[in-house]
């Protein structure tokens, strides 16, 4: 009865889409399957076609983007006359990849692409072919601080390094000196914050303390803190919270959380660069795209160390995992039609208003699009 | 375990009497109902026992005590400092409670009006129904910042101590069980601000038991003991309090049972860190097991979940010791009163 009823409201609604689209488009008919994923407008149709459920799950950092970009797919499917349900488990990148490998989600988010290893084994769920990763926004991380009476403050990489590795312990060290002659740096220790709980945020600002500063920083790229003690706090707000806390403080945090504390302007070549989201996004406009990939799987290698003009390099790309190919039919051009939309310009904008990322540049968003229609489906 | 082995009886219960033929079948159902409700609780237990075991059989198997190569993570350093933590934490958190509980406790069975008496103990039972993250944002927000004074005096003023030669092990110069030595840094979020946090949270549970304990005396004891010219005082120190002595044992194994297994205030409020450090003014230096895998756990897959969940193990283990210990305390001071 319920499916009937269902049936009946789905056709009527993809006359009248079809109907739209042609008006709205001039193209990209409903009826067409698999259309739909096309650069912009990710409204072109095929949306009251799509039922049945679309679970994904992984970074925890993912979560406050997923849920605005679900519920709002959801509804525009809805309004559509689809019946299509989207949700995001933020079990963790490392749990979310291996929901997705075992081929419990069909999604998954991850601030770090698939390895080799991995996408060997993804071809046991992705009908035969391999999956591929996607970025999915770009996410700018602020260097943040609390000290009184210091409104700005320009750091090197060497010694945002110095000062994370224990070695500059006072803020009227001659290194951050130097490098802000006007501030008035107080006789004070500096408090460096970090992450107590395991974190993406954690390994790309530590993967740019190694790349940009090696000497400084000796402890590599990584998730877990290496440094025994010092001051930290759990999540994001944890970290926020215990630098807004004391004074003298500095920590590292997603740029859109940072509140009323301070941002430090990054050195890149001779100038400093403070965050902004289109800074943030040009940092992955210069880097190269990783090697020995396929040329779908968008997956970049970060050059933290760019003297480029206008570039902030201390940023997140957080990755879209989904399958090259997808067995069942209707889950894959459900897929399709989600990561088009969460990539498509209305999507970054979503995202960048309920999560405070930089948007992907209109260049990548065509490129991700491409990739996404080449996914297989059926 | 010992609990697996009631694993076998349970889908098989005895029987309770069979002499009257002509029971009624509410009897029956009823008998059976609580017998099973009973064996509810050993099954449970039994299967959270299993979960636990075969879920960190793979750090074991991994861990470098199995394989015996040194590139292997350690199970015995990576669970060390977090039992420390926990323990550390519990039993200043108890070392806090227990004589404000007993005051409170005293209070309310021999000092305070009747009137009085029940409104106290009616917020006394409210305050352990507020929920622990609660006590998190109230004790990382509005306590840490209120702390910082006292605890910068007490490092000025004590930190140094005691630093007897010969009285206390010393370390590197250090004397290892200076308190509050050590380097305290803004915002304090150290282990004794998650264990004053923990004393809060065990207050009313300890409170509530020792004083329904007290309020046992029996009357004609108390009456002897002031006809024969004691003070009130004297009357709780030589009748109450022996009487009450074993009730109150076993409350504080009640609150040290939440104080060990407490996760988000202390996730909420502690700076972690995994060191044998004394100094409970230092941040960075301490953590316990439940924080320790609530904050690890969301970004955790593999032989590190295995890893989290063989530290979970512990301190199923370390409660399940200490509710013994508890048991066996009790057993032995009734006895003798």
């Amino acid at each position: 009865m319920n499916v009937r009823k269902n049936k009946l409201v789905s056709l009527a609604a993809l006359g009248l889409v079809g109907g739209l689209a042609l008006t709205a488009c001039g193209g990209g008919s409903a009826a067409e399957e698999g259309n739909g994923s096309d650069g912009g407008g990710a409204a072109g149709g095929g949306y009251a076609e799509l039922t049945g459920n679309l679970a994904g799950a992984g970074a925890s950092s993912a979560q406050n983007a997923q849920t605005a970009w679900t519920e709002s797919f959801m509804g525009l499917v809805g309004a559509e006359g689809g019946d299509l349900s989207v949700t995001y488990d933020p079990t963790g990148s490392g749990t979310g990849r291996e929901q997705f490998l075992s081929g419990q989600v069909q999604f998954a988010g991850s601030d770090a692409a698939l390895d080799e290893e991995e996408l060997a084994g993804s071809t046991e769920v992705c009908n035969g072919e391999q999956a591929i990763d996607l970025p999915l926004y770009i996410s700018p991380i602020a260097v943040v601080f609390n000290l009184e009476g210091v409104d700005s403050l320009n750091l090197p990489a060497d010694v945002i390094g110095g000062i994370f590795a224990g070695d500059i312990t006072k803020w009227n060290d001659p290194k951050i000196a130097e490098a802000n002659p006007d501030a008035d740096l107080p006789d004070l220790d500096v408090v460096p914050v970090h992450r107590s709980d395991d974190s993406g945020t954690t390994e790309n600002f530590t993967d740019y303390l190694s790349k940009s500063a090696p000497d400084a920083w000796t402890h590599g790229p990584i998730e877990t803190w290496p440094i025994e003690g010092g001051q930290s706090g759990d999540g994001t707000s944890g970290l926020i919270s215990t630098v807004e806390g004391g004074n003298g403080t500095i920590g590292y945090a997603d740029a859109s959380q940072a509140g009323n504390l301070g941002i430090a302007a990054i050195q890149v070549g001779e100038e400093f660069v403070e965050y902004s989201a289109d800074a943030a996004a040009k940092a992955v406009d210069v880097s190269p795209r990783a090697e020995g990939r396929e040329e779908n799987d968008i997956v970049f290698d970060l050059d933290r160390t760019t003297t480029e003009s206008g570039v902030y390099p201390i940023v997140l790309v957080s990755y879209l995992v989904v399958c090259g190919s997808y067995a069942d039919a209707a889950q894959g051009e459900a897929v399709k039609e989600y990561a088009s939309y969460i990539t498509s310009p209305e999507g970054q904008q979503t995202a960048a208003d309920n999560a405070g990322s930089a948007p992907l540049t209109e260049e990548l968003s065509t490129e991700v699009h491409e990739a996404i229609d080449g996914i297989t489906v059926g | 375990m010992s609990t697996t082995d009631v694993m076998p009886e349970t889908p098989e219960t005895p029987p309770p009497s069979m002499s009257s033929s002509r029971r009624r079948v509410g009897d029956a159902v009823f008998s059976y109902l609580s017998i099973g409700s009973g064996l509810l609780i050993f099954v449970t237990l039994a299967l959270v026992a299993i979960f636990l075991t075969t879920e960190s059989l793979p750090a074991v198997r991994e861990s470098r005590e199995f394989i015996g190569e040194s590139s292997a993570f350690s199970l015995l350093e990576t669970t060390l400092p977090l039992i420390f933590g926990t323990v550390l934490a519990a039993a200043i958190a108890l070392g806090i409670a227990i004589p404000v509980s007993i005051g409170i406790a005293l209070f309310i069975s021999h000092y305070a009006p009747r009137r009085m008496a029940s409104g106290l103990g009616y917020m006394i039972d409210l305050l352990a129904a507020v929920p622990s993250v609660v006590y998190g944002l109230w004790g990382g927000i509005w306590l840490v910042p209120k702390l910082e004074p006292l605890y910068i005096f007490l490092n000025s003023t004590l930190g140094t101590w005691p630093s007897w030669p010969g009285f206390v092990p010393l370390v590197g110069g250090q004397p290892v069980v200076a308190l509050f030595a050590g380097d305290p840094t803004a915002p304090m979020r150290n282990l004794a601000s998650a264990a004053i946090v923990l004393a809060v949270m065990v207050l009313p549970i300890i409170t509530a038991v020792a004083r329904e304990v007290f309020l046992q005396t029996p009357r004609l004891q108390e009456e002897a003991a002031l006809a024969l010219g004691a003070t009130r005082w004297e009357t709780i120190r030589t009748v109450v309090l022996p009487f009450g002595k074993s009730g109150v044992v076993a409350a504080s194994m009640l609150g040290l049972g939440r104080a060990l297994g407490e996760t988000m205030a202390v996730l909420m409020i502690l700076a972690p860190g995994a060191t044998f450090s004394f100094h409970i003014l230092e941040v960075g230096m301490h953590q316990s097991i439940a924080a320790n895998i609530a904050s690890k756990q969301a970004e955790a897959s593999g032989t590190e979940m295995s890893l989290l969940i063989f530290t979970g193990l512990v301190l199923f283990v370390l409660t399940f010791i200490i509710n013994a210990l508890a048991r066996w305390i009790v057993a032995r001071s009734g006895v003798k009163s």
